[in-house]
């Protein structure tokens, strides 16, 4: 059994992310899990695309393929059918993930290929400097919607669940155990798993929209975070749910015919 | 009026005074700093246009190519990836004749990932049937905006251009620039009076199939269009030097060319850098001098025979390279030239933001007075 340090690439750090950035939170878990599957670091590959979150595989002591912004997906289809004897995990973004990419992410899911997808939503484009993302929430601040943004978000996770994927769940960077275990439960599942991870961006959201500090950012998670279950019992009872909430939990877990699952 | 301003601002600042009716653009490093700058002038009211925060450079050029069939004048930005994403619509808006004008923010591709300057990105669409203006500094950057819709719409042209300035060299550098009013670029740039457009009491269809018969009348018309849009951007940078006393009539720029043996041929801000090397190597007796193409499209083919009829030796800078054949400028340069007995010799230079110096032109001097060219210039050693 290897532990979560026995992944880094230790020689690559210190790494870019801004103090306070989430996604070092979510690599640790992703690795965590990854280290409790019994994985051979020889037999593992990680697939990103382009942005901070997609910067994580330069830290991670396997083989990489850092791609195109918004096509991790769809190299990582082909890593996984040309060799499935391969583990393939995706990094990704939410603007590499739902806006140049957002094709890819529902046919990847709709194929349902054998792989595992980290999206790291920080509801921004952070690598760039902070413009609207389909996950920016309506109302908010960016660079690009300096009066609030009027477009309607993406529920990541939802779509991921229409689109076929066998095993989608959403958590926060403040979750860590939850994350981690409903990462490995995703490594475990044959077919495409999604994992939602609502993670702060303390230089580029949370400073623009009355989260200055980042445990301003981590107490908003903690506290706006809703259980699928506890928001299908309020639902049930009639109890109006307060606005600004999403739902954290595991939303599916199916075995639809998969593409790419090793024999 | 005359202000310090960052290279991105200046053609953000400009790109509001052409007063596009839509504006779509995805973020991408360089660029980010001019699309951040029209979205907030959309939402503070300072520009009436719609500003859409588009999914991808492909939406975005899609989109400007719906709003300018629409008959709107229609304004983007990109470069790099985003561009090269773009290559498919590219195609597309040259083909529908709209005179979409885009800035790009010179970048190279990847991969290797490299968010640091050159020129690849727009002079790998060199043949998408788009004008290519080239600035030198900023204060070109932001008069070439005004001359390229100019010139993108006038009726006997109908292109699409583009306005391609060095990346952080020039989009991320406080310089001066003389900003010109709303109402002096008014008087320059008259409102978009479309040739044709979509409308629903007179419906027209762009883009639908043509067959063997008559795809290739098409692609003549354009390549005409071409051609005369050499008259047409003469014209516009006369019409300009008489308003703002800046005189862009000519394509090609000449820099101490008149008694020159070697003459340089680049584009870009490097061209700054090789004026003052120029400079030195003249107060040492070397007779050198420099043909700027401020036009790479239409290529300005007469104007630089005759800038270079004198010199014995060319040396070209590309920022970039057409793999398998040498630097795209260096090559159309030698075909130009071919038969003149000057000698052609190409540089690729500069490739991913790696750094040039005087003394680099200055070395690339003596390369050339030795005949040694047609080479990388500034290799690190353990790749030789
Ligand atoms: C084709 C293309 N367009 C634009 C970019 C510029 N770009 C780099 S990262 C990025 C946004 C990243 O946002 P996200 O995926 O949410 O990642 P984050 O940095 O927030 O983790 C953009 C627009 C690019 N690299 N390629
Ligand atoms: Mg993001």
């Amino acid at each position: 059994m290897t532990s979560a340090r026995d992944w880094l690439r230790t020689d690559r750090l210190p790494h870019i992310y801004c103090t306070g950035c989430g996604n070092g939170t979510v690599i640790n878990c992703t690795l965590a899990a990854i280290s409790g599957m019994g994985w051979e670091r020889d037999e593992t590959v990680f697939v990103s695309g382009i942005g901070c979150s997609s910067r994580a595989p330069g830290y991670i002591q396997t083989d990489s393929l850092h791609t195109t912004h918004g096509r991790a997906l769809a190299f990582a289809t082909g890593v996984k059918l040309a060799k499935p004897d391969l583990n393939v995990v995706v990094f990704t973004g939410d603007g590499d993930l739902a806006a140049i990419g957002g094709n890819h992410f529902i046919h990847a899911c709709r194929r349902n290929v054998d792989m595992t997808v980290v999206c790291m939503n920080n509801q921004i484009y952070g690598m760039t400097g902070g413009q609207g993302s389909p996950t920016t929430p309506m109302g908010a601040q960016s660079t690009t919607t300096p009066y609030g943004s009027a477009e309607a978000a993406f529920d990541l996770a939802e779509l991921a669940v229409a689109a076929g994927a066998n095993y989608v769940a959403r958590w926060t960077a403040y979750h860590v155990k939850e994350l981690t275990k409903a990462i490995a439960t995703g490594l475990q599942t044959p077919g495409l798993s999604f994992i939602e991870v609502m993670t702060q961006c303390p230089t580029n959201y949370g400073r623009r929209n009355k989260q200055r500090r980042v445990s301003d950012m981590i107490e908003h998670m903690r506290t706006h975070a809703l259980l699928i279950e506890k928001k299908r019992r309020l639902e049930s009872e009639g109890t109006p749910i307060p606005e600004g909430m999403f739902t954290v939990g595991e939303l599916v877990r199916r075995a639809r015919p998969a593409m790419g699952v090793r024999r | 009026m005359l202000q310090i301003t960052e290279g991105s601002h200046a053609v953000a600042e400009i790109a509001k005074f052409c007063r596009p009716q839509v504006v779509a653009a995805y973020p991408i490093t360089p660029q980010t700093h001019i699309v951040e700058a029209l979205a907030d002038m959309v939402a503070n009211c300072e520009l009436d246009a719609e500003y859409i925060t588009v999914e991808s450079e492909f939406s975005a050029l899609s989109a400007c190519l719906g709003a300018s069939a629409a008959g709107s004048r229609v304004y983007s930005a990109t470069t790099s990836q985003g561009l090269a994403l773009m290559f498919e619509v590219c195609f597309n808006v040259a083909g529908m004749r709209q005179p979409i004008v885009m800035s790009i923010v010179n970048r190279s591709l990847g991969a290797p990932l490299s968010i640091w300057n050159d020129q690849q990105d727009s002079i790998s669409l060199r043949d998408s049937g788009w004008l290519q203006f080239y600035a030198e500094d900023n204060q070109e950057a932001t008069d070439l905006h005004m001359i390229a819709y100019k010139v993108a719409e006038d009726h006997d042209v109908l292109l699409p251009a583009f306005v391609c300035f060095d990346g952080f060299i020039l989009s991320h550098t406080y310089e001066p620039v003389d900003m010109p009013s709303q109402e002096e670029v008014d008087a320059y740039l008259p409102a978009f009076t479309p040739y044709h457009r979509l409308d629903a009491k007179d419906p027209i269809s762009m883009g639908m199939y043509a067959t063997p018969d008559y795809y290739m009348e098409f692609r003549y018309e354009l390549e005409r269009a071409m051609q005369r849009s050499i008259d047409v951007i003469k014209r516009a940078g006369a019409e300009f030097a008489e308003q703002f006393g800046r005189d862009y009539s000519a394509l090609v720029e000449s820099y101490r060319l008149d008694d020159a043996e070697i003459a340089f041929i680049a584009m870009g801000s490097i061209c700054g850098t090789v004026k003052d090397a120029i400079d030195e190597m003249r107060d040492a007796g070397k007779k050198v001098g420099l043909a700027k193409i401020r036009t790479y499209r239409p290529f300005p083919t007469e104007e630089l025979t005759r800038a270079l009829a004198g010199v014995s030796t060319v040396a070209v800078l590309d920022k970039n390279i057409s793999l398998g054949s040498g630097g795209a400028v260096g090559t159309e340069v030698k075909a130009m030239l071919a038969g003149s007995g000057i000698t052609v010799l190409d540089y690729i230079i500069a490739l991913g933001g790696r750094d040039v110096r005087k003394r680099d032109i200055a070395a690339i001097v003596d390369l050339a007075d030795k005949g040694v060219g047609d080479m990388f210039y500034g290799l690190r050693t353990e790749v030789l």
